[in-house]
């Protein structure tokens, strides 16, 4: 953890990153891009609907980090943000009806009174709190009981899809409580600025696109940092990390929280975005669609899980409508090919045609680990068998 | 006393469903260490074999004993081609055939979707299942003695078919030692083929005994996929003891936590129970002892 081993560290980070310029380049013209040309040229609708991509993207982020640098596949990230979701819904719910109100739907199907746990959502600060607190502490504390004991691999992806059944079915289950299959919806204001003002609808916009470069920012930095490169050696040999001293269930319940956390605020976002949130978004089915693009994109990236989610949900968008079984095959036909025949996403195809080309070339015959474009960190082991 | 018995009752009764959904995954999970999450879609494939064979056949009794024997070779002739385009490329990566294979099921959802059409249909159960018997006082639904009956069978035939013949003993040997296998003769390739076949098979067994339960849609698979394969890590893997175990004592736990709150409160209920009982055998049930780190 001190001086001796820094000069190692600062030799693997500059591995990590391939051109510091062009990465944060590449961010500046995304943060224009989503800040200030997005807004101008897109209408209101079309700007609401990007809104939400970049609301799943957040949870696209997570699970870049979690799956692509950790080895966690998560299957149950729908649970994290419904979780998000729930708590600034239940909130958003009790400010429309006013202080002691109790909300419309909970007269129509309930006992016409607030729950208990329904209470401390009335304070705007208890709720914001809870949007990050209450998924953080049950991903911590099932991460931390299932890793300790060295569930891993598979048993884990199974463990955390059982977590996304039964959290749809739970809310499914309480109508009175949670609305049910119809879930919550209907929100008249978002902290006391109306959500039918287009203006307000624009902020909320930009908050997102602003929390998902803070978000991108943050990954990156846990990626380069050590514990992102100790991260990536429990993916790779978990056994050789715990030989060293460090504790790999420690690190994968860090990882699995951070991608908790993303995956909440992004639904906490969603919610008055798109002005509803029901069973449908959390259960077992979105929880792996939330993977498809990231799969798409390229899992191990810092921005191939972004751009995949987003282009996904865009395609999904525009094709469904017109096309809403060809759109599905469509998707699964795209997920199954890339997952099988390019695990690196369509992010591994430019190294890998720039090595393709530098092979051909074959005039020098340099060593391979060039450190401006060295691979390892981001390519995936192709044995890693769990 | 008659509650608890009729718990009892309901629990071994949805036990003998979970056990004719997991002992495929048992077969292609325990044994080869493949996730299949299109195997809830064999089991669709073969409830939809029953509904086309009745509707071919007409006559209840007759299409149900015709759709058994074919819905297993519908679901592993499905089984069969999944594996030989895609998964035996990918046994070194567990996860991702995980996903292809959610792609897959994806796919074939559609498929039925535009083959079928997306309103569930319904197979008439045939008129030797309707009513029921009463013991004691108990009425048992005739339908769930059935396929309480058909999870036995399929169960045995299985152990036999590991225990006893020549390739059960090859599929045990290549599971042991792959490499030593293929050394003695044996073609690695081939019984990987013939694993997945009776593993999937068996899915599609499963989808002609839901019929008799239900209405067939296009993803009746998936609400059985994460109970099955809930079993399957419970139970350990690599011997079908434990999926029997687990089988049952899921399908008793989830009848009396019913009982005693509502359904949604004991599937959450179950999942605890499972993640509090891995706390104690992380390995499952009945665990193969090897020397791997684990």
């Amino acid at each position: 953890m001190t001086g001796s081993t820094s000069t190692r560290t600062a030799r693997l980070s500059a591995l990590v990153r391939p051109g510091r310029a062009r990465a944060t380049a590449g961010f500046g013209l995304a943060a224009v891009l989503l800040l200030a040309v997005a807004p101008v040229l897109l209408s209101p609708f079309r700007l609401g609907l990007l809104g939400k991509f970049l609301c799943l993207a957040m949870v696209a982020v997570g699970i870049g980090l979690a799956w692509g640098r950790g080895g966690l596949l998560t299957l149950g990230q729908g649970v994290y943000f419904g979780l998000g979701a729930y708590v600034m819904a239940m909130h958003l719910k009790l400010a429309d009806a006013g202080p002691g109100g109790v909300p419309d739907f909970m007269l129509l199907y309930g006992t016409g009174e607030v729950p208990g746990w329904w209470e401390p959502l009335r304070s705007p600060a208890v709720a914001l709190a809870l949007v990050v607190l209450v998924p953080a502490a049950l991903a911590a504390a099932l991460g931390w009981a299932v890793f300790t004991r060295r569930v891993r691999g598979a048993y884990f992806a199974i463990l955390s899809q059982a977590l996304a059944a039964a959290f749809a079915i739970l809310l499914i289950g309480q109508q009175q409580t949670t609305g049910g299959t119809n879930g919550l919806n209907g929100f008249r204001s978002f902290f006391g600025y109306d959500l039918a003002d287009p203006v307000n609808q624009r902020m909320l916009y930009l908050i997102a696109a602003g929390v998902l470069l803070v978000m991108v920012v943050g990954a990156r930095q846990l990626m380069v940092s050590r514990f992102g490169e100790v991260l990536v050696a429990v993916r790779d040999q978990e056994d050789r990390v715990r030989f060293l001293g460090y504790d790999p269930a420690a690190v994968k319940t860090v990882v699995y929280v951070v991608a908790a956390v993303m995956a909440a605020v992004g639904g906490a976002l969603f919610v008055p975005i798109v002005g509803i949130v029901s069973p449908a978004d959390v259960g077992v089915v979105p929880s792996i669609g939330f993977l498809v693009g990231v799969a798409i994109g390229g899992r191990a990236t810092l921005l191939g899980p972004v751009l995949g989610s987003v282009a996904v949900s865009w395609a999904q968008t525009s094709l469904s409508e017109q096309f809403p079984s060809g759109w599905i095959y469509l998707q699964g036909a795209l997920f199954v090919l890339v997952v099988a025949f390019l695990p690196g996403g369509l992010a591994s195809v430019v190294p890998m045609l720039r090595r393709r080309r530098r092979a051909g070339r074959e005039a020098e015959p340099e060593a391979p680990a060039a450190p401006g474009d060295a691979p390892s960190p981001d390519l995936l082991p192709e044995g890693s068998r769990a | 006393m008659d509650t608890l018995l009729s718990q009892l009752f309901a629990g071994l009764s949805l036990g003998s469903v979970l056990l004719l959904a997991a002992l495929g995954l048992a077969l292609t999970f325990g044994q080869m260490g493949v996730i299949n999450m299109a195997h809830g879609e064999f089991m669709m494939a073969g409830a939809y074999t029953a509904f086309v064979i009745q509707g071919l056949l007409g006559d209840p009794g007759a299409s149900l004993l015709v759709s058994l024997p074919l819905g297993f070779l519908v679901g592993g002739a499905l089984g069969l081609l999944l594996e030989a385009t895609l998964i035996h490329r990918m046994y070194r990566r567990p996860l991702d055939t995980l996903l292809v294979t959610w792609g897959v099921a994806l796919l074939l959802q559609q498929v039925a979707r535009d083959v079928f059409g997306a309103p569930n249909v319904d197979v008439a159960a045939p008129g030797w299942l309707s009513g029921a018997v009463t013991v004691g006082g108990l009425a048992l639904p005739r339908t769930r003695l059935f396929i309480l009956a058909l999870a036995v069978v399929c169960l045995v035939a299985l152990a036999v078919v590991m225990k006893a013949t020549p390739l059960g003993r090859r599929i045990r040997a290549v599971v042991q030692h792959r490499d030593l296998a293929e050394a003695s003769g044996i073609s690695s390739r081939a019984t990987d083929r013939l694993t997945f076949f009776v593993g999937s098979g068996l899915a599609g067994i499963a989808g002609v005994a839901l019929t008799l339960l239900g209405s067939v849609g296009p993803t009746l698979g998936t609400g059985y996929i994460v109970d099955a394969f809930l079993v399957v890590v419970a139970g350990g893997i690599g011997q079908i003891k434990g999926t029997v175990i687990a089988a049952t004592a899921l399908g008793l736990l989830q009848a009396f936590f019913e009982y005693s709150t509502t359904a949604s409160v004991a599937k959450v209920l179950v999942f605890v129970v499972i993640v509090a009982f891995l706390q104690v055998r992380p390995q499952g049930l009945v665990s193969v002892r090897t020397r791997s780190l684990a």
